[in-house]
C-alpha cells in the first residue's frame, strides 16, 4: 500500500530534520507559537522518538505577540518539556518600537530580522530549521529546501545549490548558516489536515470567537491589550472572529468566521476564497517585499 | 458543506496519493499557462492572487490583458523583468484523489542542470510541444533527461491545438513521430494528449473541439497514472543508515528512510559495506512498534545482535544485499561553471554516506541533442558524460536504475562546497574486486628507524620563477649536510620523465600534481624527507596531496612572490613569451593560481635572499620537529 500524501509529506519532513541534526554542528528549530510550528515541533518529537528532539527551540519574540500566544507557547513549553530558548532585541526595547508608531517594516526588521540575526549568532547557531512552506508566498516557491546564508545572512537567489533526490548538500563555509524548510512541499490545507489527523494542539486564536476589535484599512484587527492606541471616536465592538495566520497583533488581520474546531476550519478553507497571507500587513508593502526582507535576512 | 460531507471528505483524504510530475517544455511552449491553468481548473487559485494575477497581467502581461496564467509562476522579480523562469519553481495543487507537487522546469539548452534537478523526484513528465512547430530538437533533449532520470511515465502535450484548428492529422503526424522516437530511446508508457493549455481544452474534461480525440484529459492521466511503488516493493529491501539513535545505553536504533523493499520485525538484514548480519528486532515509532515498513516510510529499528552501523551504512536484506565497491561506471551530469577536471577529488554524497571521489576522463560525452557519442577531456556545465569514478573506500550501492536512493549521488566541490553534478550509479568495476592492497611486513615505520629519522613531505609552491626550486634546492642540501636522508622532486624534471605525455591543460595540471603527490607518498613510506617543487596553483589538488600522507607529515611552503616581481626576475623567459602569446596557460598570465590560505610556511621572497628563506625553513622544521631523529 503506498503512502498516502500526508505520510509521504510527513516522510520527506522527517528525513530533513534527521539530515540537519546529523551534519549541522549546532541546530536550532525557530518556534513561532503557530500552526505551523506546532506541526514542526511534533514532526520533530516523531523523528527523534524515542530520543527527545536534539535541539532547543527558538522563539524571536517582538514583544508585540497576542497575549493568548504566550500563554500558549509557556504552556506547551511546560507540558511537552520543550528547552526553549526566547530572545528579545534588548536594542530595540529600548528604542521603544512600536508598529503603531513605527510602521510595520521598521517593526518587522528590528524586533524579528535583527532580532533573529543576534540570537543566531549570539548561540552560534549553524542551521535553523523554520516553518515556512512554499503555497505562501512566490519567492519561496523557488527557494530550496536548504537555503544558504552569508556571515552576514544575507540570501543570494541566484546562486542556489540544485537539490536532487533525497540527497542534501549540508556543507558549508565557516560562519556560513543554513536555514531549512521541511514543510516546504505542505500547503496550508495539508497544515490543517495534519494537525487533525494528528491531534496537535495550536493556539485557541485560530478558532472562532467573540473578540473585541476594529476595523482598519479594510482589515479587523483585535485590541489585545492597551497598547492600542484608539482613534478619536473608535470603539472596539465585539464580532465572532478568528486568525488564519499569527503574528504581531498590530500587524495581524482576523476574519470573520464560525470555525471553531478543526473540523469547521478545513470545511471553511474549502470554501475560502481568499490566500493565508491576506491578514498579513507585512506582505502588502510592494510586489516582491518578502523576497527583498529575505535577501536581508528574514527568515 | 454539511457534517456528513465533511467527514466522509476527511475520511477520504486520510487515503488520497501523491504525484510529482515535472513540465518540460520550451520558452514559448506554455509550461507556465499550463501549470497555471490546472492550478485555476482545481480551485487552487484564491481571490486576492486572481486579483494580483489580474493587475500583473495587464501591467507585464503577454495575453493582451488576458489572465496570463505564466505570471504565476514567475516569483522571483529578476526573472520576471527577464521575461524567462530561470530556475525550478514548485507548485502544488490537489484534487479529490492526489495532491501534485509540481516542478516547473525551464527549457533553455543551458539550463538542462535545472531539468535533471526538477526530474530526480518526478514520478510522471508532461513534454509540451507547440503543434504548430512539432516534435523540435528540444523535444528529443528533454525526453532523453526525463528517461535518464528513470522516469516512467511521459505526457506528450500537444499544445496551442487551437491555432491549428485542432486538426487531427497535425496531432497524429506528430504524435506517430514521438512514438518512433520515444521508442528508440526506451521510454515506455507515452501518452499524447491534445491540448490547448490557454483555452482549457482537454485539461479537465474532454474538449468538443477534439471529438476525433479518445483518450485521458490532462487531469484525468495525472489523477490516475501508477507511480513506481509497486515495483519498489516487490524490490529487495534497502535503508541507508541517516542518523544513530542512542537516547540511553540500552538502546541502540537506525533511523533512516525505507528506499526500496517491505520490512518485517525478524528479517535477517546485512549491514553494509562491514557485511555484518542480523535480525531486525524492533520497528519503532511514535505511535507504538510496527508490525512492517514500506518504501517511503520513515523508521528506526533496532537489531538483535549488538553489531556495528553507522551513519552513511546500509541496511540490506540479507538474502539480496546491494553491491559493495570502490570503483564504478556512472553517468555524471555537470551543473556548474567551474568544469569537471578527472583527477580532482570532490565529495561525493550518496545516501547518506560522504565519501572522497576522483573522476576518470571521460569515456565519452552524449550530445543531449543527437544523442551522438563524442570524445571529451573534460565535462563542462550541463554537459553529460559517462565516466568511471573511484572512491577512497568501498560503498554500497544498487544500480540507478533499480533504485534512485541508493544508485543517485552528488558531486561538491571540496573548497566552494557547491552541488557540482550528479551521477547515477550503472555498475562497479571488476578491478575493484580483483585489486586488492598488498600488507606488507616492513612498514613505514620500521624503515624510518633504520634511517634514523622521521619521513615527510615538503611542498614547495608558488609562481613560475618565485624562486621554489632554488630555495628548495638549498635545503635539501641542508638537510644532506645534517646527515637526512632526502628526495627533491622537481616539477620541470619530472615532466622530462613520469609525465612527459601531459600538457598544461587544467585537466594535465591536475593529473601531473597527482602523479607526483603519489611518487611522494611512496617516497614518505619509505622514510625518506620528500622535497616537492611545483607551481601547483589549485588548492584543491594540494589538499589531494595533504590527504595522501599522515596527519603532521605535509609541511606546505608558500614561496610568495608578487607576479610581478616574478615576471622581472623571468630566470627562463617563460613569462616574455606567455606575454607574446607564444605559451598558453602559463599560470599567473591566463590560468589562476590559488594562493595556499593555511600553509604552514610562508617565505616572503621580496624579504629573504634564497639563502636565508632556507635558513628559515629549516629553523621551523626543527622547532615542529618535522625532521628530527625518531
Amino acid at each position: 500500500m503506498a503512502l498516502t500524501h500526508l505520510q509521504q509529506l510527513e516522510a520527506e519532513s522527517i528525513h530533513i530534520m534527521r539530515e540537519v541534526v546529523a551534519e549541522a554542528e549546532k541546530p536550532v528549530m525557530l518556534y513561532s507559537i503557530g500552526k505551523d510550528s506546532s506541526v514542526m515541533h511534533h514532526l520533530a518529537v516523531k523523528a527523534f522518538h524515542p530520543a527527545r528532539p536534539p535541539f532547543p527551540l527558538l522563539h524571536v519574540d517582538t514583544t508585540w505577540k497576542f497575549r493568548e500566544m504566550y500563554e500558549f507557547r509557556d504552556r506547551m513549553a511546560k507540558q511537552l518539556g520543550i528547552d526553549l530558548i526566547v530572545h528579545v532585541n534588548a536594542e530595540g526595547l529600548k528604542m521603544s518600537i512600536d508598529p503603531f508608531v513605527h510602521g510595520s517594516t521598521i517593526h518587522t526588521d528590528i524586533m524579528k530580522t535583527q532580532a533573529l540575526k543576534q540570537a543566531l549568532d549570539l548561540y552560534g547557531f549553524d542551521a535553523a530549521l523554520g516553518g515556512a512552506r512554499r503555497d505562501e508566498e512566490t519567492s519561496r516557491a523557488k527557494e530550496r529546501i536548504f537555503s544558504f546564508r552569508s556571515a552576514q545572512h544575507h540570501w543570494d537567489p541566484t546562486n542556489q545549490r540544485p537539490e536532487l533526490w533525497r540527497l542534501y548538500n549540508c556543507r558549508k563555509q565557516q560562519r556560513e548558516s543554513i536555514r531549512v524548510f521541511p514543510l516546504s512541499n505542505w500547503t496550508e490545507l495539508d497544515v490543517w489536515q495534519y494537525i487533525h489527523r494528528e491531534s496537535i494542539p495550536v493556539v485557541p486564536l485560530y478558532f472562532a470567537k467573540e473578540r473585541p476589535v476594529v476595523e482598519r484599512s479594510g482589515g479587523l484587527i483585535m485590541v489585545d491589550d492597551n497598547r492600542m492606541p484608539l482613534a478619536h471616536g473608535e470603539v472596539p465592538g465585539m464580532r465572532k472572529v478568528r486568525f488564519r495566520t499569527l503574528g504581531c497583533y498590530p500587524l495581524t488581520g482576523a476574519i470573520e468566521s464560525t470555525a471553531d474546531s478543526v473540523i469547521a476550519i478545513i470545511q471553511e478553507m474549502l470554501l475560502a476564497r481568499t490566500s493565508e497571507r491576506q491578514g498579513r500587513v507585512i506582505d502588502h508593502d510592494a510586489t516582491a517585499s518578502m523576497e527583498k526582507k529575505k535577501q536581508e535576512g528574514y527568515f | 458543506m454539511a457534517a456528513a460531507d465533511i467527514s466522509h471528505y476527511l475520511e477520504a483524504q486520510q487515503h488520497k496519493g501523491l504525484l510529482r510530475f515535472i513540465t518540460c517544455g520550451g520558452v514559448d511552449d506554455g509550461k507556465s499557462t499550463l501549470i497555471g491553468r490546472l492550478l485555476y481548473e482545481a480551485h487552487m487559485l484564491y481571490d486576492d492572487q486572481l486579483a494580483a494575477l489580474e493587475a500583473d497581467s495587464k501591467k507585464v502581461g503577454t495575453q493582451g490583458g488576458d489572465l496570463d496564467f505564466a505570471l504565476l509562476l514567475d516569483g522571483l522579480t529578476a526573472e520576471r523583468e527577464r521575461g524567462i523562469t530561470i530556475d525550478v519553481a514548485y507548485r502544488f495543487f490537489s484534487t479529490d484523489t492526489r495532491k501534485f507537487i509540481v516542478a516547473d522546469t525551464p527549457g533553455h539548452e543551458q539550463y538542462t542542470r535545472n531539468l535533471v534537478t526538477g526530474a530526480s523526484t518526478a514520478d510522471a513528465a508532461i513534454l509540451l510541444v507547440d503543434a504548430r512547430k512539432g516534435v523540435l530538437t528540444q523535444t528529443r533533449r528533454h525526453s532523453y533527461l526525463v528517461s535518464l532520470l528513470g522516469i516512467r511515465h511521459v505526457v506528450l502535450a500537444v499544445n496551442k491545438m487551437d491555432l491549428v484548428d485542432y486538426a487531427r492529422t497535425t496531432f497524429a503526424a506528430i504524435e506517430d513521430e514521438y512514438r518512433a522516437f520515444a521508442k528508440q530511446i526506451g521510454l515506455g508508457d507515452i501518452c499524447c494528449i491534445p491540448v490547448s493549455a490557454l483555452k482549457g481544452d482537454n485539461i479537465l474534461t474532454l474538449s468538443d473541439m477534439t471529438r476525433w480525440y479518445h483518450g485521458p484529459t490532462v487531469m484525468g492521466y495525472l489523477e490516475t497514472v501508477e507511480v513506481d511503488h509497486a515495483r519498489l516493493e516487490r524490490a529487495p529491501f534497502r535503508m541507508p543508515v541517516q542518523w544513530v539513535n542512542r537516547p540511553h545505553a540500552d538502546f541502540r536504533g537506525f533511523a533512516g528512510i525505507v528506499t526500496s523493499g517491505i520490512i518485517r520485525a525478524g528479517d535477517r538484514i546485512r549491514v553494509q559495506p562491514s557485511g555484518r548480519e542480523s535480525r531486525v528486532a524492533r520497528l519503532i515509532a511514535y505511535e507504538g512498534d510496527l508490525t512492517h515498513a514500506v518504501p517511503g516510510q520513515p523508521i528506526t529499528l533496532s537489531l538483535a545482535d549488538e553489531i556495528d552501523a553507522r551513519r552513511g551504512d546500509i541496511i540490506s536484506s540479507a538474502d539480496a544485499p546491494a553491491g559493495v565497491a570502490d570503483q564504478f561506471e556512472a553517468t555524471i551530469v555537470w551543473m556548474n561553471e567551474q568544469p569537471m577536471l578527472p583527477g580532482r577529488p570532490y565529495w561525493l554524497k550518496i545516501g547518506a554516506d560522504t565519501v572522497t571521489a576522483t573522476i576518470a576522463h571521460p569515456k565519452y560525452r552524449v550530445n543531449v541533442n543527437t544523442l551522438e557519442h563524442l570524445a571529451a577531456k573534460r565535462l563542462e556545465l550541463n554537459e553529460i558524460g559517462v565516466c568511471n569514478v573511484s572512491v577512497d573506500r568501498p560503498i554500497a550501492f544498487d544500480p540507478y536504475r533499480e533504485n534512485r536512493d541508493t544508485g543517485g549521488f552528488i558531486l561538491i566541490d571540496r573548497l566552494s562546497n557547491n552541488t557540482v553534478g550528479a551521477g547515477l550509479l550503472h555498475f562497479a568495476l571488476r578491478r575493484s574486486d580483483n585489486i586488492h592492497w598488498q600488507a606488507v611486513d616492513v612498514d613505514k615505520r620500521a624503515r624510518a628507524i633504520q634511517k634514523g629519522q622521521k619521513g615527510c613531505l615538503l611542498w614547495f609552491t608558488g609562481l613560475s620563477g618565485a624562486g621554489k626550486s632554488t630555495i628548495a634546492n638549498l635545503v635539501e642540501k641542508k638537510l644532506y649536510a645534517r646527515g637526512r636522508h632526502t628526495y627533491l622532486l622537481d616539477g620541470d624534471n619530472v615532466r622530462h620523465g613520469l609525465n612527459r605525455d601531459l600538457g598544461f591543460t587544467d585537466e594535465d595540471r591536475v593529473e601531473n600534481i597527482r602523479r607526483v603527490a603519489e611518487v611522494a607518498k611512496l617516497m614518505v613510506d619509505a622514510g625518506l624527507v620528500v622535497l616537492v617543487s611545483f607551481i601547483s596553483p589549485f588548492r584543491s589538488e594540494r589538499r589531494m596531496a595533504r590527504g595522501l600522507v599522515e596527519d603532521g607529515e605535509f609541511i606546505e611552503v608558500f614561496v610568495d612572490a608578487p607576479l610581478a616581481v616574478a615576471e622581472e626576475r623571468d630566470p627562463k623567459g617563460l613569462y616574455r613569451k606567455a606575454r607574446r602569446g607564444e605559451l598558453k596557460n602559463f599560470t599567473g598570465i591566463d590560468s589562476p593560481y590559488e594562493p595556499p590560505e593555511h600553509a604552514e610556511i610562508r617565505v616572503d621572497t621580496t624579504a629573504h635572499t634564497p639563502e636565508s628563506a632556507a635558513e628559515h625553513i629549516i629553523a621551523i622544521l626543527e622547532e615542529r620537529g618535522a625532521v628530527g631523529s625518531v
